[in-house]
């Protein structure tokens, strides 16, 4: 296992429904956080990376705003953006401006403010989050696409809706004992059942997708300090090592994408330079972070990332083996589901609670038996990005 | 010019592949396809990933497909919202073509199967955009 670059601290913001501040007090909240979790001052900082989705942006190149707020001026910085998995591009670049030589300490900050624009202005963009060209003009939306997955995929493998009603009610389990998330209520059966008049999930928003399956939208912010081997030991006692980093991208198209039922590309093919660069094998990781923007995403990326063969996702599911307690937990902090999904923070956000379960410090979601293989599985668009990370002690 | 006139509402004004919507009006369906290697393109493209030439031909698209997957939208964007509910999916045609599109108003929800067999023909709507739907084979 090279232990070249690590995490030396991590932050995060409350995952919240309209943030009663600006973008620039946002992300100090999980500056602030890293920064004690690290035990260092900004002088220690060689540069920063700040991460977001643009469309919901007002300030155009945050960048610069951003360091100047946090105390990080006159170091480089710079914007990056992949949408949802915006954050964990911004690490894997800090992974190579450190193993590169060029700096000791990166700072990568993932912030959104989604409720910085109205939602007649959010309603708009939208409807321009895919290739405008060629697929705008027919009124696609994000849910729209994943149903197709979702369609393709329950067609094929017998997934049923209440397996995916089930993957929801995990989240929610979680989300209840997270106090960063921004959903915290509990989800039952009865939420899904289109005969209960007070069914809060059971509506259709793009069949076979109900609301339900669709994660919640917050504003939050996330920080990840890195640093090269020599300051790590330096500076933390527990630092948790990078062992594993993998990329790759995928048509915006539909047209041009492969079996539907086999789920997204990218996301596969970023697992397996993962898992070949750390050596390892999916039966070694102990716990993961995986991008369920949808129900059918997590049920997917079980089969992307070798949890589940092909097809047999749902297994994990019924046999409850992605619980806590289970052979291999996922999103025990309610993932994007229950905890949120604040589209340029969320790559950062999995990975402060993969750091967190590894120096065993994640409180109620702590996973038994001190796991010391971690993953973090976050995707841009619909598979358009397909980021995954994995981290060792 | 010409390209604000696809699809129910255009987001794209000007492209060089903006005769694909004259093809629309004569009834056609087009994809491009490359006169120096031979690589075949849908939607449209100007330019040859494959080999880099800008000389692209265009060719009707087939007519038999199946549908390989696709969904009922019960939410809109901005400017569709009166469409809903509508059907968009992915068909798959011969020689391994595919193409991303709604499905014709004619195919009612419980008609619709994953793999039944579908063509592709160009619609206009009554405001005068161009499209071009999945129907019924
Ligand atoms: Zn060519």
């Amino acid at each position: 296992m090279a232990k070249d670059v690590a995490v030396i601290g991590v932050g995060q913001s409350y995952f919240v429904r309209g943030y009663e501040g600006s973008i620039r007090e946002l992300a100090f909240e999980a500056f602030r956080e890293a920064m004690q979790d690290a035990g260092i001052t900004t002088k220690d900082i060689d540069a920063s990376v700040f991460c977001s989705a643009p469309e919901y942006d007002k300030q155009r190149s945050p960048a610069g705003v951003l360091a100047e707020y946090l105390g990080l001026i006159p170091q480089p910085t710079f914007y990056i953006e992949t949408v949802c998995s915006s954050s964990s591009t911004g690490v894997k670049v800090a992974y190579g401006m450190i193993k590169s030589g060029l700096h000791d300490v990166v700072v990568v900050l993932g912030f959104q403010k989604m409720s910085e624009i109205t939602s007649a202005e959010s309603q708009e963009r939208m409807g321009r989050g895919a290739d405008i060209q060629w697929e705008s003009p027919f009124g696609t939306m994000m849910p729209a696409y994943y149903a197709l997955y979702a369609q393709a995929y329950m067609a094929k493998n017998g997934l049923t809706h209440e397996d995916l009603m089930n993957v929801r009610i995990k989240s929610a389990t979680y989300g209840q004992i997270n106090e960063r998330a921004v959903y915290r209520k509990a989800v039952t059966q009865a939420d899904f059942d289109p005969n209960n008049p007070n069914a809060r999930m059971a509506a259709p928003v793009a069949w076979p997708l109900r609301v339900g399956d669709a994660c919640a939208n917050a504003d939050g912010s996330s920080c990840i300090i890195l640093a090269n081997a020599e300051k790590a030991k330096a500076f933390s006692k527990k630092p948790v090592w990078i062992i594993g980093i993998g990329a790759a991208s995928e048509a915006v198209n539909m047209a041009a994408r492969p079996d539907f039922s086999k789920g997204l590309r990218a996301p596969y093919i970023a697992a397996q330079q993962a898992y070949t660069m750390a050596g390892i094998k999916p039966s070694d990781v102990k716990v993961a972070e995986v991008h369920d923007c949808f129900t059918i995403a997590e049920i997917m990326a079980y089969e992307a990332l070798g949890f589940a063969p092909v097809g047999e996702g749902k297994q994990l599911i019924r046999e409850k083996a992605t619980y806590k307690e289970g052979r291999i937990p996922v999103n025990v902090d309610g993932g994007l589901l229950s905890k949120g999904h604040p589209i340029g923070a969320t790559g950062g956000s999995q990975i402060r609670t993969i750091v967190l379960q590894l120096r065993g410090e994640a409180g109620p979601m702590q996973v038994p038996g001190e796991p010391d293989i971690g993953l973090v599985h976050n995707v841009g668009g619909v598979g358009l990005y397909g980021n995954v990370t994995i981290f060792g002690r | 010019m010409g390209f604000e006139k696809f699809g129910r509402k255009s987001f794209t004004g000007i492209t060089k592949t903006a005769k694909f919507v004259d093809f629309l009006e004569e009834g056609k369906v087009n994809g491009t396809v490359c006169k120096k290697c031979g690589a075949k393109y849908f939607p449209p493209r100007a330019d040859c990933a494959a080999c880099f030439s800008n000389e692209m031909d265009w060719f009707e698209m087939p007519k038999k497909g199946k549908l390989e997957t696709y969904t009922i939208a019960y939410y809109a964007p901005f400017g569709f919202e009166a469409d809903c509910p509508y059907t968009m999916g992915v068909a798959e045609f011969e020689g391994g073509l595919k193409l991303f599109a709604r499905l014709s108003k004619d195919l009612k929800p419980e008609d619709i199967n994953v793999g039944m067999d579908v063509s592709v023909k160009p619609v206009k709507y009554e405001d005068g955009q161009m499209s071009f739907e999945i129907v019924r084979a």
